[in-house]
């Protein structure tokens, strides 16, 4: 009856969001008085895998198959159903990015099992099973029932806190032959964007707008993400323009991120863009506009010329890093 | 090839979100309804396909679950250049109940190609679409940007993390559709919104489904700190806030 977590890997290794995932799940089985079980599917090396026992998982088990080494949603599902069968887990805790978008509504349909979306926190209540759900863009929370016996919760990227604990994990390594039939997804082309900190993974993000007035302008914005070990973002404008590039674009549309601290710079704060960064931790606006609606979703706020804020502000890291 | 697009009914999204007595549901008075942004990108996108000839594509049909209420929106999409739609006349109560309401309506039908924003503005449950996909025992492929024709043959392109991949699936499938798949939503012109007056809405009664979750309450978000201003001229400041305050850098 445990509760298991699907942990995505990159090139076989994990990243933040799967410890996340896994330390939220050992919250959920703490409150379910029952243990973890975590799903890793393709090649992850022992190491690899024993790093889930650090944040609460109790049974790792490994599906290493070649067959599945590309995302195929209905292969996926087939696999995690079948798991999700035999360890007769009750909640499957899957992240909200874009292959746990790709997963989650198939195995509910599988499983005939309730999806709670975004969720950011613990369940409210097991009874009747509750949880807290993001909506409207951010502007509204909700308190959503799962009434079926098996519920799915997807977990909103960095939304809870790494916890490590003792290791007390087992790793088994399991054979599934999946029907070569669900296998229908052909890759043709992967272009991958290399060694750039990825938007979605960033505790930082420094992001720039309109007010940034011509994309020569760019520099020392990016120099700023740099030193402080963040990656770039931008408005919709901008990337229409074609001043960025488009997997720079935040906002309701474009990428919807959750970083530690968002510096949004010569963004007027327009209500799409708001709804992209709506759960950052917290926001610094710069703008000359002191009526620019980013100052009333920001917690510090600069009035000024970003074109004379942002090389001050270079030097200034520069000092604290010497 | 005919093309099926599923669109929700969306408050627009400069909504100032109010809620009804008791928090349970939100209060529609004064609300502007427009076409769900990912749909209506996904809509634009299939037209722009179907303007090829060489692409084959005979029909977009767009697909809604809602009360009489919608037609409006359901007009609009005609208007931008659907060539039909159909209403299946309930309200929609959740993903589960709306997913199960057009895997009936694709049953009864043909469509090769099924376009579903990834999520709707509303609800955010990034659901629908793979759910009809499962619910029809069909191929899905999510987070597409990007949908070209190739010898008469669709190909996708898909965001993963850090980069894109280019698939194909065999038809039919679900297109589960992602921010990029086109540049701006086609706008209504004159002719076309004379022309959605007569173009069919077909209606169609829902299959009994039990809904398997229920929005018990809203909330709103807890209010942020008011702003804290830093002199232009003294950005150390800003670190030192962020460093020993907020404690993110």
């Amino acid at each position: 009856m445990s509760v298991l977590v699907y942990t995505e890997n990159w090139d076989g290794k994990f990243k933040k969001l799967s410890f996340e995932l896994v330390s939220y799940t050992t919250g959920v089985a703490k409150m379910l008085n029952t243990t973890v079980t975590a799903v890793s599917i393709g090649k992850v090396d022992e190491t690899e895998l024993n790093k889930l026992g650090n944040y609460g998982a109790n049974k790792i088990i490994n599906i290493s198959s070649d067959q599945l080494k590309t995302l195929d949603s209905q292969a996926y599902t087939s696999v995690i159903s079948e798991i999700t069968r035999k360890e007769n887990a009750s909640v499957v805790i899957i992240s909200n990015n874009n292959s746990g978008k790709a997963i989650a509504p198939r195995l509910s349909v599988r499983l005939k099992a309730g999806i709670g979306s975004g969720v950011s926190r613990l369940p409210l209540n097991l009874n009747p099973f509750t949880v807290y759900k993001r909506t409207y863009s951010g502007n509204a929370f909700a308190h959503l029932v799962i009434k079926s016996d098996v519920k799915i919760l997807t977990l909103a990227q960095n939304s809870y806190e790494l916890i490590e604990t003792t290791n007390n994990s087992t790793i088994e390594n399991q054979e599934i032959k999946v029907d070569g039939s669900l296998l229908k997804t052909v890759v043709k082309d992967v272009q991958k964007q290399s060694g750039k900190i990825l938007l979605t993974d960033a505790d930082i993000v420094v992001s720039g707008g309109r007010g940034m007035k011509s994309p020569d302008n760019w520099p020392p914005l990016v120099e700023l993400a740099a030193l402080l070990g963040g990656a770039t973002a931008c408005s919709r404008p901008v990337s229409d323009e074609g001043w960025r590039p488009h997997e720079e674009h935040t906002g309701q549309t474009g990428k919807i991120i959750a970083p530690n601290l968002y510096i949004a710079v010569g963004i007027s704060g327009a209500t799409q863009h708001l709804a992209g960064i709506s759960s950052s931790k917290y926001i610094v606006a710069i703008n000359t506009d002191k009526d620019a609606p980013i100052f009333g979703a920001a917690q510090y706020g600069i009035i000024g010329d970003a074109m004379k804020v942002l090389p001050k502000l270079v030097e200034a890291v520069k000092e604290i890093k010497k | 090839m005919k093309i099926l697009v599923c669109i929700s009914n969306v408050p627009d999204t400069t909504t100032k979100i109010k809620f009804a007595e008791g928090n349970a549901s939100v209060d529609t008075t004064g609300i502007q309804w427009v076409i769900n942004p990912w749909d209506e990108l996904s809509l634009t996108r299939a037209l722009e396909l179907k303007d090829v000839a060489t692409n084959g594509i005979k029909s977009v049909t767009v697909v809604h679950v809602g009360p009489a209420t919608s037609e409006p929106t359901i007009r609009k999409a005609l208007a931008i250049g659907a060539d039909d739609a159909i209403r299946v006349n309930a309200e929609s109560s959740d993903a589960w109940f709306v997913a199960s309401q057009i895997a009936e309506v694709v049953k009864n039908d043909q469509f090769d190609i099924i376009m579903c924003g990834i999520e709707s503005s509303d609800f955010n449950g990034s659901a629908v679409g793979g759910m009809i996909s499962e619910f029809l025992g069909i191929p899905s492929v999510s987070a597409v940007s990007g949908i070209n024709f190739e010898n008469g043959q669709p190909v996708l392109t898909r965001e993963i993390d850090g980069g894109k991949e280019v698939v194909t699936v065999p038809a039919p499938f679900v297109a589960i559709i992602q921010k990029g798949i086109a540049k701006e939503p086609r706008i209504a012109a004159m002719r076309g919104i004379m022309m959605a007056r007569s173009k069919p809405v077909k209606l169609v009664e829902p299959v009994q489904v039990e809904p398997l979750t229920q929005i018990v309450e809203f909330e709103k978000p807890k209010p942020r700190a008011a702003c804290k201003y830093i002199d232009a001229d003294n950005p150390a400041q800003l670190l030192d806030l962020l460093q020993n305050e907020a404690k993110v850098i």
